[in-house]
């Protein structure tokens, strides 16, 4: 039995809800959770009563069972949860769907993240407990405490092993504002950025300034998934899935900042099995969604994933080779939305419904012949994930 | 001024319920480095585990090892997240690496000017920091460069 989850399973839909700045939402969690998995239905095709299975990652607080009450879903089959943090689960969900489906668990299960910072607590603050015990005590009580500060660790170490300039991270946070302007669901859409005021912006914790670093947002997001077969008979365009992978390197999660493998963003181990699923190279990648948590993540991803070589980052992170607009050989069009910079931080599930949209030739920031469309998420974290969609033409 | 590298009123550590890491911070009280050694296959782990994760063996105890090491990576922090910040301006943390405990790493503060430049592969050096004016005392170690 060959086992692979290429070519088997579909996005039939996508939604999404409109995207707020933290604490903007006039909506609760939950109730934005319903509308952006309402929303994907409706984009489907699909009667919402069918949908019989929920995917989701770190930690999402709207619990599946709920959801199929709260939806008059039929019956639920499948109810799943990745483990792990940040956005590291965003490919991994939609692989864990797949999986359900291929194997005849569920039949149309939906991937989705909710989040109001507002509602609930923000990412980027510290713990404001009086005391604080296990890992967070070895590091919290010297500063070191915020997704930012934990990670700018080993983004400086990989810049330091490398050479790598500030230059090099600025690229990828201009192109990602670039696209933003052209798409109107983006928070930061009408807002501009260029590499002065980049180079003027404050550090937050050095080797990141301000638009290094993600947003903190409010809104849900969900893809639905059911069979090749199943997908044929509904209205959008078949967007096939080609290969998912999730997990991380040998003792990726040792503690205290421990990682044999330190300056890495987690995918040396995974990036080959991705392609090998999918029958792809990285040359094959038409456009490419990575996860910004922070840029330093998205170059070493990048890297990783052999689009690039480590010694060679402050040459190939130039601006114009990451748009969408600009055409050539050596192009690598990133984060088309806007991504978690610059469009919405929505755990980065906006970057897989984007990496479908290329594939439906329905993005705002639309590639020629996106035929194979790649997403990694959440690099840096562990477990992380990875994905590649294809159109008609990879099957 | 208060004699700490931060400014007081950061959550405070202490030793998990389990006691997993309770030698530690006990060794820090007793301006003593401790950390975990497996006595099966003599090599130093880092963070604390229940077993070897080389051998599997359960015979871990912590040793004591002298608090030197060399700057693996560091970070100058601006922005404040926690309200105890808020006027500390900003400030060095830094990841030791102590190559004479196969390489196990440590998080803490690099004394000084935090505006100083800092150069990966420096050599460091512990510095207890006690905090006893708390309700439940605690030390932290920081790094000072050799030489300083």
């Amino acid at each position: 039995m060959e086992r692979t989850l290429r070519g088997k399973v579909a996005v039939a839909g996508v939604g999404e809800t409109d995207y707020y700045k933290r604490g903007q939402s006039p909506d609760a969690e939950f109730k934005l959770a319903l509308k952006a998995i309402v929303s994907a239905c409706e984009n489907a095709g699909i009667p919402v009563e069918d949908v019989d299975g929920f995917a989701s990652y770190s930690n999402d607080r709207s619990d599946p069972s709920h959801l199929a009450a709260a939806l008059g879903c039929k019956e639920l089959r499948f109810a799943n949860m990745q483990w792990g943090g940040g956005g590291g689960g965003g490919s991994a969900a939609v692989g864990n769907a797949a999986a359900a489906i291929i194997s005849g668990m569920a039949d149309c299960v939906v991937v989705f993240r909710a989040l109001a910072q507002g509602q609930f607590g923000r990412f980027g603050q510290g713990p404001r407990r009086n005391v604080i015990a296990g890992d967070m005590a070895h590091t919290v009580p010297y500063g070191l405490m915020s997704p930012a500060q934990m990670f700018a660790m080993k983004v400086q170490r990989f810049m330091f092993d490398h050479g790598v300039e500030q230059n090099a991270l600025r690229a990828i946070s201009l192109a990602s504002y670039e696209h933003a302007q052209n798409n109107p669901r983006a928070v930061m859409y009408g807002r501009p950025l260029d590499e002065a005021t980049y180079d003027a912006s404050r550090w937050i914790v050095e080797p990141f300034h301000l638009y290094d670093c993600c947003q903190e947002n409010d809104g849900a997001a969900a893809i639905v998934l059911v069979s090749a077969e199943r997908v044929r008979d509904l209205p959008n365009p078949p967007c096939y899935l080609l290969s998912a992978v999730a997990g991380s390197h040998y003792r990726a999660g040792a503690s205290v900042h421990n990682a044999p493998d330190y300056a890495t963003s987690a995918f040396k181990t995974l990036a080959p099995r991705l392609y090998e699923m999918a029958g792809v190279q990285p040359d094959d990648v038409d456009v490419l969604q990575s996860y910004e948590n922070f840029t330093g993540g998205v170059l070493m991803s990048i890297v990783e994933h052999g689009f690039c070589e480590p010694d060679a980052c402050n040459e190939f992170f130039v601006k114009e080779r990451l748009l969408a607009g600009v055409t050539g050989e050596s192009q690598l069009p990133l984060n088309t939305s806007g991504g978690n910079l610059a469009e919405c931080y929505m755990h980065g599930l906006g970057l897989n419904i984007e990496a479908v949209r290329q594939v439906w030739n329905q993005s705002t920031n639309q590639v020629a012949d996106a035929n194979v469309s790649m997403v990694i998420s959440g690099p840096m974290v562990t477990p992380v994930s990875a994905c590649i969609f294809g159109s008609e033409a990879t099957q | 001024m208060t004699g700490y590298y931060l400014n007081p009123g950061l959550p405070q550590p202490a030793a998990t319920s389990d006691g997993l890491d309770a030698p530690y911070w006990q060794g820090l009280r007793d301006e003593l480095l401790l950390v975990q050694r497996c006595h099966s296959c003599q090599k130093w782990q880092w963070g604390p585990e229940w077993i070897c994760h080389r051998c599997r063996s359960d015979n871990v105890e912590f040793e004591s090892l002298e608090p030197r090491g060399t700057i693996y990576s560091f970070e100058r922090v601006w922005h404040p997240v926690h309200p105890a910040l808020k006027e500390q301006g900003a400030y060095l943390v830094v990841l030791v690496e102590l190559l004479q405990a196969d390489g196990i790493r440590l998080v803490g503060n690099l004394l000084g000017d935090p505006n100083q430049p800092v150069i990966i592969g420096s050599e460091v050096s512990g510095v207890f920091e006690h905090h006893n004016d708390v309700d439940n005392p605690f030390t932290l170690l920081q790094w000072r460069l050799n030489g300083n």
